[in-house]
């Protein structure tokens, strides 16, 4: 057999572990995103003026500043000067999290903005108050119509999640980069970090895609056929 | 409270967008089991009127008083209370999409009157039986016609067990062959002696069900009086005129 196939059959257990770290960096990050950019979206759009400000502004430095530079300013400055021992793990999390949140906000938001504004007004005329029409009828809508753009942010958080190993986080990528370094096998290893990064987006992509078919609102929007 | 004191004082409502007034001091009063009908030009006011009257909008002055009782409208309490008493329909029937129709009605109950899922399940049934939908439950407002929408936006109000229904132009989106469908379902609230105040341009529900009818204009109301003063012919009445021309447009629509 030839080595480069050895060496990567020998270090694959190896490297499928850290596919697990990168799996929960990813949905923890996915998850905090989610949270951020609900919680976003609903002040963006009912909001007051100061409110709408802030999170314009939090917006604009998350997508401006790029992932890695995040990743040093909060992991080695902030967390550091707020006396706040986390973990590499934890900090790409939060990094990420509040990245994807940013993007999330604009989702949620464009979503709340495409709902008809009937709906919001006829829950008000039933005596809903305004935090109960947001959670039992524009909540569930939205969330149902952000799941495609969603799965976007996936795959892109996913691949983000990589630069993980700048600051030790035992992922994929930087597993792949401890065993190439020791073995010399560069090309073979990075091909297979290469096609697990692959299998987790395609895997990730299709199982969004079948939550998206199993809360599809019958008789809604029909995309292709079935 | 004896029943001839009204059930709802509108009194001395203005609101303005901007530099633009549109209730310009509308009063009226409305008593238990009366139904009043809002006719006039486009852009009057009377769909503010009535989102006014449950202060979805908000008025700038004057107050709403509902079964003796005055409405703070800076009380959010007051406007949740005043809300569930006072249902409203919508041109555009604003069903909520992502629910059936039993979970358009039951919704409501569950999160604004708190009650059980089951009861309020039962309820709704009812409601919907009532309108002629009772094999209508498990679709989804995309599943069903416009009139069959209207019909569960009637039942969703029904269902709150409110003292005044509104409704703003219920028949308006609906295509011609629908109309009768909902009209049916409006005439049988009336039997049943629902308090209502309505906007419409159906002359079937204007001269058929209406105890006074307010004409409105630039937001004032410039008319009111019974059908049968108004709408008798040759009379030089605003009212008449308009129904006139309703009458010729439907006229040429048939
Ligand atoms: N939120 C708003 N902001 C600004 N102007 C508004 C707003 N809502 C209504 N208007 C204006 O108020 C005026 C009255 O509108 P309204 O909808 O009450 O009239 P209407 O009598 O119901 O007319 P229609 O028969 O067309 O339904 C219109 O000129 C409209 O443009
Ligand atoms: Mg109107």
């Amino acid at each position: 057999m030839p080595i480069a196939l050895s060496t990567v059959i020998d270090s694959l257990p190896y490297l499928l572990q850290g596919s697990f770290i990168t799996a929960g960096i990813v949905v923890s990050a996915m998850l905090l995103g989610l949270v951020i950019g609900v919680c976003m979206a609903v002040g963006l759009v009912f909001g007051n003026k100061c409110i709408q400000y802030s999170i314009t502004i939090y917006i604009w430095i998350f997508r401006g500043v790029p992932v890695v530079v995040l990743l040093f300013l909060f992991y080695f400055g902030l967390f550091n000067f707020l006396e706040l021992n986390f973990s590499a793990f934890t900090s790409v999390t939060i990094v990420l999290g509040m990245t994807t949140g940013a993007y999330q906000a604009n989702i949620f938001r464009g979503a709340i903005l495409s709902l008809p504004q009937g709906q919001f007004k006829a829950a008000s005329a039933l005596g809903m108050s305004n935090s109960q029409a947001i959670r039992n009828i524009i909540l569930p809508q939205i969330l149902r119509m952000s799941i495609p753009a969603w799965s976007n942010e996936y795959s892109i958080i996913l691949k983000d999640s990589a630069l993980a190993f700048v600051i030790g986080a035992p992922e994929i990528m930087a597993r792949t980069q401890f065993v190439a370094s020791r073995t010399y096998q560069h090309l073979s290893l990075y091909i297979a970090a290469g096609i697990i990064y692959f299998l987790l987006t395609w895997a990730g992509v299709i199982a969004l895609r079948k939550l998206e078919q199993s809360l599809r609102i019958p008789g809604y929007t029909h995309h292709g056929s079935n | 409270m004896n029943d001839s004191s009204p059930i709802l004082r509108v009194n001395n409502i203005t609101k303005s967008f901007g530099d633009n007034t549109i209730l310009n001091g509308v009063s009226f009063d409305l008593v238990k089991g009366e139904i009043k009908v809002l006719i006039g030009p486009s852009g009057g006011g009377k769909s503010t009127l009535l989102q006014c009257i449950n202060c979805l909008v908000v008025p700038d002055s004057g107050d709403i008083e509902l079964e003796n009782e005055q409405i703070d409208f800076s009380s959010k309490q007051d406007l949740y209370s005043l809300r569930q008493r006072v249902g409203m329909i919508f041109q555009d029937f604003n069903l909520f999409d992502h629910l059936t129709a039993l979970g358009n009605i039951t919704i409501a109950l569950r999160k604004v009157k708190k009650i059980s899922k089951k009861d309020a399940e039962q309820r709704a049934r009812v409601e919907l039986e009532q309108v002629g939908l009772g094999d209508k439950e498990d679709l989804y407002p995309a599943q069903l016609s416009g009139g069959q929408k209207q019909r569960v936006a009637i039942a969703r109000a029904l269902a709150m067990d409110p003292k005044i229904l509104m409704l703003d132009e219920p028949t308006s989106a609906l295509d011609p062959e629908l109309i009768g469908e909902v009209i049916a379902v409006i005439k049988a609230l009336a039997h049943k002696g629902m308090t209502m105040v309505m906007a419409t341009h159906q002359i079937s529900l204007i001269s058929g069900l209406a105890d006074e009818i307010l004409f409105m204009e630039q937001g004032n109301i410039v008319e009111q009086g019974p059908p049968s003063l108004l709408l008798t012919s040759g009379n030089s009445s605003k009212t008449q005129g308009f129904c006139d021309r309703l009458n010729e447009l439907s006229e040429v629509e048939a």
